[in-house]
């Protein structure tokens, strides 16, 4: 036998979230931040990807024709917009469980939308490329974050997008996203992040452009618990932010 | 199969016309369905009228109606407010209002109902709108993916969203398990069409007689040149019962004594119908899948005229509401989706529910130190021009966080 191939999944973090995977769908369920958040990320990939391709960003089906993968795709949360804005859209997650979830739910929706339980490596060894490639609130959860920039980065298509998400490693994002979220507010349960795995946008822009990508793009999400909505914000990227890449 | 839509709007009033007009209009991809009990021709043929405010009919306007129905719509330049016995000779007059906004249009137009219906009935056959009537959803079955409804003919569709336009005795509001909140003023509204002598120069006028609010609300001159008004009567029940019911003469001879002589001799012209006043707010606007809108979420007194307005602002923020959500690729059935409407219409609706409610009861009243508050109050609001300017804008149904369709705003 062989050694296991380098591998970007940490077995540990596919256990906790495919026990949370039935509550997926539930907007007043665990994963309500999620559904509050999903707006806001929305909004910028609509507004970002249709600028890009030369796509009117009012339309509903502004999507069409392109294909995108969408890495970490828990239950479709995103795969599931994506479709209905037009997109062929692969959803991949590491967990059997998630994929299982985000395939009734698509069934049921009436979707099509190709869901793999596979993981970054695999899927790229396979030669797939995509014109947009999502990887959203996934990369705070790899083990090894270069591997894993460079293989998503991997399979944009000349021309093509890349968008990330995730969370800063600030005192501020440890206050809130640990401490206020996990802690106070138990928005998320206990251990759903770890602080230490967190990158700053200049980190995670190194790793992007090492992989022969550029990012021209970077934008803060911040919360306003007053209207209890997330909004974008161009300056404050200290807690949540999200990337934008292009392959030239 | 059954057949499929993306939202199915039930009830074929003005609420839930404009409601699909505006989501077609904005997203001609989105397959939309109204489901009404009554035929068509007999929508068409409603003898009531309502005031429009200035916001409602920017929204008429931009989906492409106002224009049809402006020929019959007659606008309100001037309104006056009495507090006043019925015996009074005289009506000190407290409150006069300018009926225009600082640009100069109209805070209003009273409108007849038929031509507003009809103008949206052509207007949503026109966008390809599914009419379904006469018929009605008689149960629904909400499941992950849709909600599974069966209508009275047998007929099923599955629709990723339903929307109650049903009105305030809303059976599918019921059937969600949407409690209210309800009270009933033991008064009725008597409504009628009356023609008068003298032309009404466009002048509303409100007398708050003890048994209730007497509205005189002007209306375009019919086809034979007759001056005409619409008139909104409140009364204790039984005696709007009784007055209804009962023979012509006795209901002219009540008429005269509350409408006074100022626009001459006075007849009937049309039919009256009583309608009994409540207020029924529900304590819930949204379920998955599901949404109330107009009277549906909230049957408030008629006294300020606003009923028909929050209707209006309803449909419009719903319909913003669902084409953002489709805007985004996000479920237009969704909980969360929805919740946004709930949030930003329920705590609007349920202020203006109060207001009206505080207002009747101040109003209808006849024990002297109220008078003289009120009175009081009646005659700083005249000297107050902020105030008076406030008033009309409310009246006006502007102001708060307005959807784009009430600024006359595609969405």
């Amino acid at each position: 036998m062989s050694a296991a191939p380098a591998s970007t999944v940490d077995d540990a973090e596919i256990r906790r979230f495919s026990a949370m995977a039935a509550e997926w769908w539930n907007p007043a369920g665990k994963f309500r931040p999620l559904h509050k958040f999903n707006p806001v990320r929305l909004g910028y990939i609509k507004q970002e990807v249709s600028a890009r391709f030369g796509r009117d960003a009012q339309a509903p089906d502004a999507f069409a024709g392109l294909s995108l993968l969408d890495i970490g795709c828990g239950g479709g949360l995103l795969s599931e917009p994506m479709a209905r804005l037009g997109a062929s859209v692969v959803g991949a997650d590491a967990s059997e469980t998630n994929i299982e979830v985000a395939r009734l739910h698509a069934a049921e929706a009436g979707l099509a939308i190709d869901y793999r339980a596979t993981t970054a490596e695999d899927l790229a060894a396979s030669g797939a490329t995509f014109d947009v490639v999502l990887a959203m609130e996934i990369v705070e959860h790899v083990a090894d974050v270069g591997l894993f920039v460079s293989t998503v980065a991997g399979m944009v298509r000349p021309g093509g997008l890349l968008i990330m998400a995730t969370l800063n490693r600030t005192l501020k994002s440890y206050a809130l996203a640990i401490v206020g979220a996990e802690y106070v507010l138990r928005w998320l349960p206990r251990g759903t992040h770890d602080w230490r795995k967190f990158l700053t946008p200049a980190e995670l822009s190194r790793h992007i452009e090492a992989s022969g990508l550029t990012v021209i793009d970077r934008v803060g999400v911040v919360y306003d618990p007053l209207r209890d909505r997330w909004s974008r914000n161009a300056r404050d990227l200290d807690v949540n932010y999200m990337l934008l890449a292009q392959r030239g | 199969m059954s057949e499929r839509q993306d939202v199915v709007v039930a009830g074929g009033g003005y609420v839930g016309l404009s409601l699909a007009l505006a989501l077609k209009a904005a997203d001609p991809g989105l397959s939309v369905a109204v489901v009404e009990p009554k035929p068509p021709a007999a929508l068409r043929r409603d003898g009531r009228a309502s005031a429009v405010a200035s916001a409602a009919r920017a929204m008429l306007d931009r989906l492409g109606v106002w224009s049809s129905i402006a020929p019959a719509a007659q606008p309100i330049t001037e309104m006056v407010v009495t507090d006043s016995r019925v015996g009074d000779a005289v009506r000190p007059v407290f409150l006069t209002f300018g009926g225009a906004l600082e640009d100069g249009t109209p805070f209003a137009h009273m409108v007849p109902n038929a031509a507003m219906v009809g103008a949206l009935l052509d207007a949503a056959m026109a966008t390809g709108i599914g009419l379904i009537a006469p018929d009605s959803v008689s149960s629904f079955e909400t499941g992950p993916g849709a909600t599974r409804l069966t209508l009275a003919s047998g007929r099923r569709i599955e629709a990723g969203l339903l929307v109650a336009c049903d009105g305030a005795r809303s059976r599918l509001r019921d059937l969600a398990g949407i409690r209210t909140v309800r009270w009933d003023y033991g008064q009725s509204g008597i409504v009628t069409t009356i023609a008068h002598e003298r032309p009404h120069e466009g002048r509303a006028e409100e007398h708050f007689l003890p048994s209730g609010p007497f509205a005189i609300l002007p209306l375009a001159d019919d086809a034979e040149g007759r001056h005409r008004s619409s008139l909104v009567w409140s009364e204790r029940s039984d005696e709007a019962r009784r007055l209804v019911e009962g023979d012509d003469f006795t209901f002219a001879l009540e008429l005269e004594r509350r409408f006074g002589r100022h626009l001459g001799a006075v007849r009937q012209a049309g039919p009256r119908h009583a309608y009994p006043l409540g207020l029924t707010l529900a304590r819930d606007w949204v379920r998955p899948r599901f949404a109330l809108c107009g009277d549906a979420a909230h049957g408030i007194h008629p006294i300020a005229g606003q009923g028909l307005n929050i209707g209006f602002r309803d449909a419009a923020a719903l319909a913003e509401v669902l084409i953002e959500a489709r805007r985004l690729g996000q479920d237009v059935g969704a909980f969360d989706v929805l919740e946004r409407y709930q949030l930003w219409r329920r705590y609007d609706a349920f202020e203006m529910g109060m207001v009206t409610d505080v207002l009747n009861r101040l109003f209808s009243n006849d024990l002297t130190p109220i008078r003289l508050i009120r009175d009081i109050g009646l005659g700083l609001v005249d000297r107050l021009p902020g105030l008076k300017r406030r008033f009309i804008r409310e009246a006006a149904g502007i102001g708060g966080d307005m959807p784009r369709l009430l600024r006359g705003e595609a969405i």
